[in-house]
């Protein structure tokens, strides 16, 4: 495997038992493959995006690569440690956040979470507390550290857990939807921190998420898993031509008044809302003539094109997978 | 002390284990004092639920001090204890409930809850023990509650009844000694019944039960010594005697001379062990079951 491979995953597969009553007495057991034989690695300072439905096997992966679940079969590496092995090890080397739970004590202000975090990962009091005031410059927790967690919003959470991830400095974050419910707002400045820190102390981040803005705004390198299996690695970019036919381009018009559907060679009204039409035309063609027509015959105030949704071309990889 | 996680894990070499010890040592002096200290901070941070189980322990005395005078003066010396005696133990017992979560309101049912909604897992990826982790916040919570729920009671029951409470700050000093094994020992089965979680699709019932248990079998309902023959033999070598019962019995005096308090002691000593032993044999079981199934 690669020298610079941070994680490398080589056919990992994770086979859980399942037992279900089928009657009075008897019992029926079932296998079901959470994870079905995935290999890839990530290297030092890379961003990489892991997506797919719910029950595709990305927590499972993230579990695995913790330490906290076992696999079934393959092998797994994480800045060389075998996790389920050496998990308290492996603990020190990385910083997990869960967008759904919290690391935090609940009852008690922030800081005090922060104290434990230096005392159970053992970091030398200078350090901690450099770390502790980038992460609270940068996330801006100043005004909440006296604040019992309880009290926090969700996004003011979020930041303080992704904050108690970092104290120890660690080679990878794994975050497991850490956008989850987050305004707008509080999106954004955990986009940003995220990017900063990948450029400034070069961590490795591996993030599973149902929301795509944070693959493109994050990550050069997205990987789609689907029931257990990996769809695509490769760069963002490339999985728009992953769509059937290369997807569609949609040209957004805005007329003078609402007017009846506009009826042009090669798009197709898509939507139609007052004055505003969209018009789908296949990715692959230009949109040069498509509005040069529709500018000569229609009253046009303005217009824009969209490039393919990636949510679109996804879906239809994940229906793909189950067709 | 840290092994026991590890145990539930196929481990690495015997040096890596000897090793992990000494670095767990090291890192539990620091970190779980602190842990103990959030425990002690987080309950503190709710006054009004504690002035509420303050004013509850003292009416529950008073309801149990009166009963107990009728009883007494019916059949003075019952259990061996005169009547002085008798309302001590009502008293001290209520002072010690809430430390010893005996009726609940302790760690288990947060952790049953973290086990449901596998927030456990946190706990787990963590370089921290986990039984290590939840003493340490028990005893912080169990401190504050000795402070803020033990003396207001104690004190009310000592104005408004005659005690029989020592003079001898050596009784006392072996009574604390007594109450922090009374504490471990409580500890110690509350943690097996949080970690039955780990089985049970909702740790109610079992909770339900543990709370009826203890409240007979501690002695808080009436001291353990008015059973007679050999159920009250039985009641009496049992772990929940080491929770109300013995601590009482260690306060009073009653076992006589030094040797009696010792006793006493160990046998709390002995089943604090016992329980968090097997606290960490089910530890592993259920990490292991954690590892492999994904709880």
């Amino acid at each position: 495997m690669g020298g610079d491979a941070l994680i490398e995953l080589e056919g990992v597969e994770k086979v859980f038992d399942v037992r279900r009553r089928t009657g009075l007495m008897r019992r029926e057991k079932r296998q079901v493959r959470a994870v079905d034989g995935i290999s890839f690695e990530v290297a030092r300072g890379e961003v990489v995006g892991y997506i797919g439905p719910n029950g595709a096997g990305k927590s499972t992966t993230i579990k695995m690569l913790t330490g906290i679940l076992t696999p079934s079969g393959g092998r797994l590496r994480v800045a060389g440690i075998d996790p389920a092995r050496e998990r308290m090890r492996l603990a020190h080397r990385i910083g997990v956040v869960f967008g759904q739970r919290t690391t935090l004590w609940w009852d008690l202000p922030l800081k005090d979470s922060y104290g434990l975090m230096r005392r159970m990962y053992r970091i030398p009091r200078a350090r901690f507390e450099e770390n502790l005031e980038r992460c609270v410059d940068r996330l801006d927790l100043a005004e909440l550290l006296d604040v019992p967690v309880r009290q926090l919003s969700l996004g003011q959470r979020m930041r303080g857990d992704i904050a108690a991830a970092l104290l120890h400095d660690p080679d990878v974050l794994y975050l497991d939807e850490p956008t989850i419910g987050l305004d707008v707002v509080s999106k954004a400045k955990v986009r940003a921190f995220l990017r900063q820190l990948n450029a400034e102390l070069g961590t490795t981040v591996l993030l599973t998420t149902h929301d795509l803005q944070d693959i493109e705004q994050l990550c050069e390198r997205v990987m789609v898993i689907d029931q257990g299996r990996l769809m695509y690695d490769g760069a963002l970019a490339g999985l728009h031509s992953m769509g059937e036919g290369g997807g569609e381009r949609t040209l957004v018009v805005d007329l003078e008044r609402e007017l009846p559907e506009i009826s042009v060679e090669g798009a197709r009204v898509v939507k139609v809302d007052g004055p505003r039409q969209w018009l789908a035309f296949p990715a692959g063609a230009s949109a040069a003539p498509l509005v040069a027509e529709v500018a000569a015959r229609y009253p046009l105030l303005d217009l824009s094109v969209r490039e393919p949704d990636i949510e679109d071309v996804i879906a239809r990889m994940y229906e793909r997978g189950q067709g | 002390m840290r092994q026991g996680t590890a145990r539930g894990i196929p481990h690495g070499t015997a040096r890596g284990t000897v090793r992990g010890t000494v670095r767990a040592t090291v890192r539990g002096a620091r970190l779980y004092p602190a842990v103990a200290a959030g425990g002690f901070r987080r309950y503190a941070t709710y006054g009004t639920a504690t002035a509420a189980g303050v004013f509850t322990n003292t009416v529950f005395g008073f309801v149990l001090a009166y009963t107990y005078v009728a009883l007494w003066d019916e059949r003075p010396g019952l259990g061996g204890y005169d009547q002085a005696q008798a309302l001590t133990f009502v008293w001290v017992s209520q002072s010690l409930l809430a430390a010893g979560a005996l009726i609940g309101g302790g760690f288990q049912e947060e952790m049953q809850e973290r086990i449901r909604t596998g927030d456990i897992a946190v706990d787990l990826y963590r370089p921290a023990d986990l039984q290590m982790w939840w003493l340490a916040a028990d005893l912080g919570r169990a401190g504050f509650q000795l402070l803020g729920r033990g003396v207001v009671p104690l004190l009310a029951g000592a104005l408004a009844f005659q005690l029989a409470l020592p003079a001898d700050p050596l009784r006392w000093l072996l009574f604390l000694v007594s109450v922090v094994l009374a504490l471990l020992v409580s500890f110690g089965v509350r943690y097996l019944l949080g970690l039955a979680a780990f089985w049970l699709m909702d740790g109610a019932g079992i909770n339900l039960v543990a709370v009826v248990v203890t409240v007979f079998f501690s002695g808080m309902l009436l001291p353990l010594t008015v059973f007679p023959g050999g159920f009250g033999e039985f009641v009496r070598v049992l772990p929940w005697s080491a929770m109300i019962q013995v601590p009482l019995d260690v306060l009073m005096g009653v076992h006589s001379g030094a040797g009696g308090a010792v006793r006493a002691l160990a046998f709390q000593s002995v089943w604090a062990l016992v329980l968090l032993g097997a606290g960490r044999l089910l530890q592993s079981a259920a990490t292991r079951k954690v590892v492999v199934q994904g709880g």
